[in-house]
């Protein structure tokens, strides 16, 4: 039997690294439930912060958080100007899948012929810091970035439901029509939705440029486990995407301690399948 | 073995061994330069995807070796045009692309793709159309079937059991010998089959095997498996691990301030685990390094400086040549040894000379005679020592002043 001491600690390693989950589906989470549009290149916008992250910080010195400073704007520009294509050439639900599977892997060849298929390190000396709280250990990083992923599904929860912007987003969301009846424009609407969700993958990836180590191909890494977790959480719902992420996360660094952590993935995917045909009226 | 290798067999040895040796050694320019046709030798390598790392080392090796070919005498006076496609690091794209190379660009030969999956999708493709593949790096050799499939890295036919025992030797020289271990593996089939020999050798000389676990290849979280670890306190951590997931175990351990006492990585990034802060004393197969005794074998301390060259242009982060890349020198001196001996492009006439004859390869001298075309193993043990992999073991292959460390 494992001990209490290894199960706590599995529990608050698989509910930070659950952070991670949640806060890359957040914006995940916001274009598919609001726009209808499924965005794959989210995990390649995610990297490329990274990777700006980590040449910012490696070359040029520049301090991550700083570095967020100018990575999340230029992200939300990027989200911009990827709507425009969406609103350009009318993309709906299926053919997001297909546009932005294709934005992705041009971004990945990007990526690969600037940074080259190569690991890349973004070395600090609080990359794996941690503090003692009893007998368990919590990772500095990973608290900061559950802190964050919490703030702002919190934020985007709240925007959502007490803002005239946000109701009127998921107005739109519900039926456009007759929404834009009641004077919602949402065209506009969707513009800004759509920089936000990149700008989230761009706070994101400055966390991946921190806890991991970079190579092109991991943009794939997350995609599997992040969809199971934005539809666990419920389309366009911030606060779900960030508790299915932590409950997914947990569940998977629980089967780690307790079975064999091959049986990690089975867990978080057969938690979707029963979560699916359950169907709680809670969630 | 050795009953086979009558007085006829030397002689093809030797002449085997003064060809190849000749042509490493001796200087280019007393070498006519190769004309007429191009003979093109097809290949593919994962330029992108998950395996894009380790790739774009063997491309490199892979330019060098073409021009150090061509600068002598190419293939039989020709010059050697290689013909490198991207398999994406997908074994089913790398087998219509051997299709393609072979049926489609008409290649003369064909070289293997990195990596077992890669390795067994071309092999197939290969066999049907009789062509002779090298490769260099297929983990589980009991699959390389075809008989005209010939390793360039001396795994040896059983790895499984020779690998782990050459680990136990070094920890049995420890002044402290390890009596537990943990050995924890990727599910990665050549991973895998490595870390069941461990587990089945270290049980068979005494040493208590606490754990033996597996995760999924492409695992985001350690912390549990770290945990784990940590709970059970091995004297040696044996970790069947590929690319990063090395640095990975050893990052989440240290968040949960524990360093293994000994350990142990199989198939790990080289560059990233020999510069992190965790990855002081970790310990690591080889087959090559570059320091003496190896920079003294023909045409290694060149290869090295162009292979250093070349990686610093292709702006790459660890530009020191290493067992992978000397995997794909290797079979390109095989390719080029077994043609010019056999003075055929003829994958046939290839495959009889690879077998009847010894090659020098940047790995020393290898045969191909033993079961699945495979020679003597010769795994050798490095170690990261002040951000370097340092070869510790055998000790006669140690650089002077350079000796094993234990916990």
């Amino acid at each position: 039997m494992p001990s209490a001491t290894l199960l706590g600690q599995a529990l608050i390693s698989g509910v930070l690294a659950g952070g991670m989950y949640g806060l890359l589906a957040l914006g995940l989470s916001l274009s598919w439930g609001l726009l209808r549009l499924v965005n794959l290149s989210h995990f390649a916008l995610a990297f490329l912060a990274a990777y700006l992250t980590y040449e910012l910080g490696t070359n040029y010195h520049v301090a991550p958080w700083w570095s967020a400073m100018l990575i999340v704007p230029a992200m939300f520009a990027m989200g911009l100007a990827q709507h425009w294509i969406f609103d350009k050439f009318k993309v709906n639900e299926l053919a997001s899948l297909l546009i932005t599977f294709s934005f992705a892997i041009i971004l990945e060849v990007a990526i690969q012929l600037y940074w080259t298929a190569d690991y890349r390190r973004y070395e600090t000396h609080y990359s794996t810091m941690s503090f003692k709280v009893g007998p368990f250990y919590i990772p500095v990083l990973e608290l900061i970035l559950c802190l964050v992923a919490g703030v702002l599904a919190w934020g985007t929860w709240l925007w959502l439901r007490k803002t005239y912007v946000g109701k009127a987003l998921r107005a739109a969301a519900e039926d456009a029509d007759i929404a834009a009846a009641y004077g919602v424009d949402h065209k506009k609407l969707a513009y800004l939705l759509s920089g936000m969700g990149a700008a989230y993958a761009g706070i994101a990836g400055t966390f991946i440029a921190l806890i991991a180590t970079l190579a092109p191909a991991q943009i794939w890494t997350w995609l599997g486990v992040v969809f199971a977790v934005v539809i666990i959480g419920r389309l366009g719902n911030p606060l779900g995407a960030l508790f299915a992420g932590m409950l997914i996360g947990a569940s998977e660094s629980i089967a780690m301690a307790v079975l064999s952590p091959a049986w990690a993935p089975v867990v978080s995917f057969s938690l979707l399948i029963v979560i699916l045909l359950w169907d709680p009226e809670w969630l | 073995m050795t009953n086979r290798m009558g007085a006829w067999r030397r002689r093809e040895i030797l002449a085997g061994l003064a060809a190849t040796a000749g042509m490493l050694a001796a200087p280019a320019i007393v070498r006519a330069a190769p004309s007429g046709k191009p003979v093109k030798i097809g290949g593919t390598l994962s330029l992108t995807g998950f395996l894009a790392q380790t790739a774009v080392i063997h491309k490199i090796a892979s330019e060098i070796m073409v021009e150090e070919i061509n600068v002598r005498n190419g293939f039989l006076g020709r010059p050697v045009e290689f013909v490198l496609l991207d398999d994406q690091s997908k074994p089913d794209v790398a087998r219509s692309l051997y299709e393609k190379l072979i049926t489609v660009d008409k290649v003369d030969l064909i070289q293997g793709p990195y990596a077992t999956a890669p390795i067994l999708a071309a092999m197939g493709v290969a066999q049907r159309y009789g062509k002779v593949i090298i490769q260099n790096s297929m983990g589980i050799p009991k699959m390389q079937t075809y008989e005209r499939a010939f390793p360039a890295t001396p795994f040896g036919s059983e790895p499984d059991k020779t690998y782990p025992n050459v680990i136990l030797d070094a920890m049995a020289s420890l002044p402290t010998p390890p009596k537990s271990m943990v050995v924890l593996t990727s599910k990665f089939p050549s991973a895998q089959f490595m870390a069941l020999g461990m587990k089945e050798q270290a049980e068979k000389r005494g040493v208590k095997v606490l754990m033996y676990l597996e995760y999924e290849s492409g695992n985001r979280d350690f912390g549990a498996i770290a945990a784990r670890i940590k709970e059970a306190n091995p004297d040696f951590l044996w970790v069947g691990s590929l690319g990063l997931e090395s640095n990975q175990v050893l990052e989440s351990l240290r968040k949960l301030d524990y360093a293994p006492k000994n350990h142990f990585h199989l198939y790990p990034a080289p560059g990233p685990l020999a510069l992190s802060p965790d990855g002081n004393n970790a310990l690591c197969s080889t087959f090559l390094e570059p320091a003496e005794p190896f920079m003294s074998r023909p045409g290694v301390a060149r290869i090295a400086g162009e292979f250093k060259e070349k990686a610093t242009k292709a702006n790459l982060p660890y530009t020191t040549i290493d067992a992978q890349a000397a995997g794909m020198v290797s079979q390109w001196q095989m390719l080029e040894a077994a043609v010019n001996g056999s003075g055929s492009l003829d994958d046939e006439k290839i495959a009889a000379w690879l077998k009847k004859n010894r090659v020098t390869t940047i790995y020393g001298s290898l045969r191909f005679d033993g079961p699945f075309n495979h020679g003597d193993a010769s795994q050798l043990i490095k170690q990261v020592q002040d951000k370097e992999w340092r070869v510790v073991w055998p000790k006669e292959f140690a650089a002077p002043g350079v000796a094993l460390k234990g916990a």
